[in-house]
This record gives structure tokens, sequence and C-alpha cells, in this order.
């Protein structure tokens, strides 16, 4: 059988591995003990969850009013974190999906983490929809099901309703296509075990695989096909939450491009969160020879892509509404009322995080150095946050009448709920580094002939 | 029913498969192998049928499609019309445009799922079953195959080792 790979390729798994190597690599931070640094990163998000857990009892306790809403801007930090929750819940998909269906191996080394990245940034989204309700016992009612008022059903024109499903099915077929990839890999930590306590749970975890010849044959089958339906999901994910701006009637909103803008802004920050991440993740648990610089720099290199269109998206934007010549388009959140109004702190920064700094990407320098890779993405996360407040809160603050301008600012509850899911994110993203394989470790071994350090360039 | 099994252990993927072509060219039947990862090929080597998963979650997108074209149409034309921003709802074709996306997620919900269910209960994969891998080395870096035994054991054996097994048990399977 031929694992030939051209040389010019550089080895995706490095320090001559063997397969038994990989093994104990992955298995390795679940049978050794946290150290100090865990722990003290543990506590802080556990607090900083505990915070956002008070702020959530206390806003469905009292009422949404202890929020900064105001009667012209009833959208501001929720729909903010919502969207940029489910933004960065985009790599996790696109990783593991387009990149299989493009045969880009580098995949295999990142994209368990990244799904579960994705799988725990969209829970936090789903929870700001559910407690803006206000009424969260309430919150039943967005399924179509017979009530008590003579089955009024849901409004399935509605894009609210289109997201509720988007969501869903986003989320339940994300937590499968994990869930059946890790079946090997916990069935190795399993026959690994030692301790009787290990043993039990990574049994129940892995359903009993075996690693038959004819369940690998169905497993890559339900792998692509997966990858095939997850595809046009991952990106109808993000058209449907542009739809909850695009199909309203309010200037900066009402915008064609939206879907495509959206979906590119998604993978662009969910990029991001990836590299913050991974960056840390691959000194803490020792995985410096699965995740490599190479596979640094090839995101770097989606994220100079993505950027690049959501900067195009920016420019059109501008143009149009000034092309327009419409007086409310003047006020929009790209344009000249923007960037001198009394928001242009914030429509500052959206221009320099997103489109200004990420350029410096092109130098391949910085694309390859993880220090630097590292701030980048704080810095892309935050101007992706600052897209999402600029689109809801500057678009709101200039209504079409001009006694209605108002401005929004937030109240504690609003910042604690949003730190709050910070730390809830953390605090499942740490938990899941000590508890699962990390690494895709079965199909990592596949590659190991083409890939691997240790056989690459060898004739078999 | 008891009988005798041969089970040899691999150390290398490229190794197996050739010893699995020779065994059979050499008119041994395989009950089964065990591999850590998914050795490409090895299905075709073995003589196994292709899997007919994909074109089940085909027919499951296809129920799926079927289900939310019947859920809207029942929900927002039928049972309750009503007239939504100026957009009555008269029939499903008219309407169709705003049903659209819940369509494809329906299409990609039921596919997706049914097909993974039918994947796990095809392969017996559920919580609280047990393992079936003879040799917990299976999943780290070995590869068992496992073959009934014929008349003559001890061919069996040496030939089976002359095709790189490291290591042969003969056991009584139940």
């Amino acid at each position: 059988m031929s694992h030939y790979e051209a040389p010019i390729r550089k080895p995706l798994i490095l320090g001559n591995k063997t397969y038994h190597d990989v093994s104990v690599d992955i298995s390795k931070p679940i049978f050794g003990k946290a150290n100090k640094l865990w722990w003290f990163a543990f506590t802080v998000a556990l607090l900083a969850f505990l915070w956002g857990v008070g702020a959530i009892v206390y806003t469905i306790g009292t009422g949404i009013g202890v929020w900064g809403l105001n009667n012209k801007i009833n959208w501001a930090w929720d729909i903010t974190n919502f969207v940029w929750w489910v933004g960065i819940g985009h790599a996790g998909t696109l990783i593991s999906a387009v990149l299989l269906l493009f045969r880009q191996k580098w995949r295999m080394g990142i994209n368990r983490s990244a799904e579960a990245m994705t799988i725990f940034a969209v829970f936090q989204a789903g929870l700001f929809p559910l407690i803006h309700m206000g009424r969260i016992w309430n919150g039943y009612w967005v399924m179509p099901i017979p009530n008590q008022f003579g089955s009024l059903w849901t409004n399935f024109n509605s894009p609210l309703l289109w997201d509720v499903f988007a969501i869903s099915t986003y989320l339940s077929v994300s937590v499968v296509f994990w869930w059946t990839g890790l079946l090997p890999d916990f069935a190795m930590i399993r026959d690994r075990a030692t301790k009787p306590f290990h043993k039990k749970i990574y049994s129940l975890v892995s359903f009993g695989w075996s690693g038959k010849a004819k369940d690998w044959q169905r497993f890559e089958e339900v792998s692509l096909v997966l990858a095939g339906l997850a595809t046009p999901l991952v990106l109808s994910v993000h058209t449907i939450v542009s739809f909850d701006f695009a199909t309203s009637v309010i200037p900066g909103w009402h915008s064609t491009v939206y879907p495509p803008y959206f979906v590119a802004g998604a993978v662009f920050s969910g990029f991001a969160m990836v590299q913050t991440l991974l960056i840390i993740m691959r000194k803490v648990s020792g995985l410096e020879d699965y995740i490599t610089r190479d596979h640094i720099e090839n995101m770097n290199k989606v994220i100079l892509v993505t950027g690049g269109i959501v900067a195009i998206a920016y420019l059109s934007e501008f143009f149009v509404g000034w092309y327009s010549g419409s007086s409310y388009e003047d006020f929009t959140y790209l344009s000249i009322g923007a960037a001198t109004g009394p928001y242009w702190w914030a429509f500052w920064a959206l221009i320099l995080c997103n489109s200004v700094f990420p350029q410096l990407l092109w130098i391949k320098k910085f694309r390859r150095s993880f220090v630097f890779s590292f701030f980048m993405s704080i810095i892309i996360n935050i101007g992706m946050w600052f897209e999402r407040f600029d689109i809801i809160v500057i678009n709101l603050s200039r209504g079409h009448l001009p006694s209605t301008w108002t401005q929004f600012s937030p109240t504690y509850v609003d910042i604690a709920i949003y730190i709050g899911t910070i730390g809830f994110f953390f605090v499942l993203f740490l938990l899941y580094a000590r508890t699962f394989p990390v690494v895709a470790q079965a199909e990592i071994k596949s590659i190991m002939k083409s890939s691997g350090d240790r056989y690459k360039g060898k004739k078999h | 029913m008891s009988h005798k099994i041969i089970r040899a252990l691999f150390d290398d993927d490229d190794v197996l498969m050739d010893a699995v072509k020779n065994v059979r060219a050499n008119g041994h039947e395989i009950e089964e192998v065990y591999t850590p990862f998914p050795v490409h090929g090895l299905d075709k080597a073995m003589g196994l049928k292709d899997t007919r998963i994909a074109i089940a979650a085909f027919i499951y997108g296809l129920i799926g499609l079927g289900f939310a074209t019947w859920m809207m149409n029942y929900m927002m034309i039928e049972d309750w019309p009503q007239n939504i921003g100026g957009k009555p709802s008269f029939s499903y074709a008219e309407n169709m445009p705003a049903f659209v996306p819940i369509m494809f997620e329906m299409t990609v919900y039921f596919a997706a799922h049914l097909m993974v269910l039918t994947f796990y209960m095809r392969s017996k994969l559920w919580p609280f079953q047990k393992a079936g891998n003879p040799d917990p080395r299976t999943t780290d870096d070995k590869f068992l195959m496992e073959l009934p035994v014929s008349e003559n054991e001890d061919a069996l054996v040496s030939f089976l080792k002359e095709n790189g097994a490291i290591e042969i048990n003969i056991v009584d399977k139940h």
C-alpha cells in the first residue's frame, strides 16, 4: 500500500512517533494530575460562571428591566453576545467537516478541540435568547406543539423561529458528529486505563467500540456523509442568524450582503478562538508535536482570507450606504455618521481590530509566531464582538425620528452575564481538556505513515 | 456452539494488509479483523460488502423534508392560516420561500440523527455495551486477525507467522 506524500509537504506529526507513542501522548493528560495553573484557571472561570449565574437568576427573578435596554435600543448586549458566541461556534464544524471534504490532513491535529469549542460556544449562545425571553418558563412556546391556545401554532415566517430550528439542529448534529469521532479514542483510553473508575467511565462512554473492520467501514462512511451534511448546515446557521437583521426594515440591517458576510465573519472569529485556545493547550497538554507551527500558520491563512471577505463586505456596505443618498444611511453602523458620532470608538474598534491589524498576517514571520498569533486572535475576538455591537446598537440608536435618538449603556447585570458565559465556556473547556482525548488519535494514526515524521519519505 | 479459532496479532498495518490478502488467496476464511484506526482498503481486501448507510441517510433526509413540508403546510396553511405582516397564508407553494430554511434544517436533522442511530444500532454501539475486542492492545498499536482453525492447524499457524504475525493464540470461541 502506498503512503506516498510529496516531500515538499512538511510532516504533520513531529518527533519520530510510533503508533504507541501517540496513544501515550494523548492519554497522558487524562491519567495525569492537574497542575496548579489548571486549578487556578478553573477557579477563576468557575467564579466568573457563578457570578453570571447570579446575574441570570436576578434577571429572571426581576425581569429584563435590570438590563440597560431602553425603548429604542431593545436589543443590545444580549443579542451581541448571542451572535458573537454563535459565530465562534462556527470554526469547529468548518474544521471537521469542510476540511474533511477537502482532504486536509492537518485538520486531524485540531478538529477534536475545535469541535469541543464549537459545542461549548453554542451552549453560551443558546442562553441569551432564552433569558431574553424574560419569562423563561414559557420558553417551550417556540416548539411547534399543540397548546392550550386552541393550537395557535408558532410562526414559521419568522427568522427568529428559523433560528430556533437552525441552532438546535446545529448543536445536536455537532454533538453526534463529535461523539461518533470520539468512540475509538474513548475505547483507546478504556483499554489503557488501570484504575477501575477510569475503566468504568470510559467503557460507558465508548459504547463498547471494538474496532472491527465493518465498524470502521461504517464509521468512515458516516463521517463523510455527516461532513457533507454539516457543511451546508454550518453555512445555513449564520445565514439564518443574519436573517434576524436582514429581513427587518431598519437602515443598516436591511442588507442583502448579510448572509455571506456573517458566515465569513463567523469563520473569522471562530478560527481566532481556536487559535486562542490551542496555542495555550498545545503547551499545557504537551501537544507540541501534534499542533505544530504549520497548523497555526494554516489557521492564520484561513483568518486572513475570511478577514479579507469581511473587510470587503464593510467596504461595500459603506459605499452602498453612501451611494444611496438616503439620509437615514448616514447613521448606519458603517457610515461617516457612525465614524464621527457618539459611537466613534466602537466604529474604530471594529475597523482596526478586524480589518487593519489582521493585515500583519501577510508577513510570514508573524503568521508563524505563536505569541503574535495568540495576541492577534484576542484582537480579532474583540473586533468581532464590536462588529455585532455596532450592527445592533449603532443602528438602533439612530432611528427614523431624531427625537428617538438615544444611547445605550450596559448595567452591571449585562456585564456579569457576559463575563459569566465566558467563565462557563472556560469551565467546560478546562474540564474537557482533562477528561477527553483532545486529539483525534485514531485519525492521527491513520496518517502517520504519510505525514508522520518517523515514516515520511521512507519506502513502504 | 463453541469452535476453535486462531487469533493472530500484527504490529503494522501494511503487514496486516498483505497477510489478509495472502490468507484469503490461500482459501482461508477471515472471521474478523480488529484495528486501532481505519486501515484504508482493508474492507475490500477482506471482501466485505460496501455499506449502504449513505443510501439510508438519503432516504432519512427525504423523510425529514417530507415531514417539514407536511408540518408547516398543516400548521400555517390548513389549521390556522393567518395574515402576518400583510403576507396572507394562501397556499404552501405561494408561501414557500419563508419555509425553505426549516425545510432544509429538518432534512439535515433527520438525515444526520437517523443515520448515526442506524450506525449505532447496526454496529451494536450503545452505553453499557461490553467492548468486543479480544485484546486491549488492538485500540493502541496492534492489529488482530481472527480466523477459524482448519484441519491442519500447524500449517495455518506457520503460514500466519510467515506472513508477519508476531503472536498467535488458539482459543475456544463461544
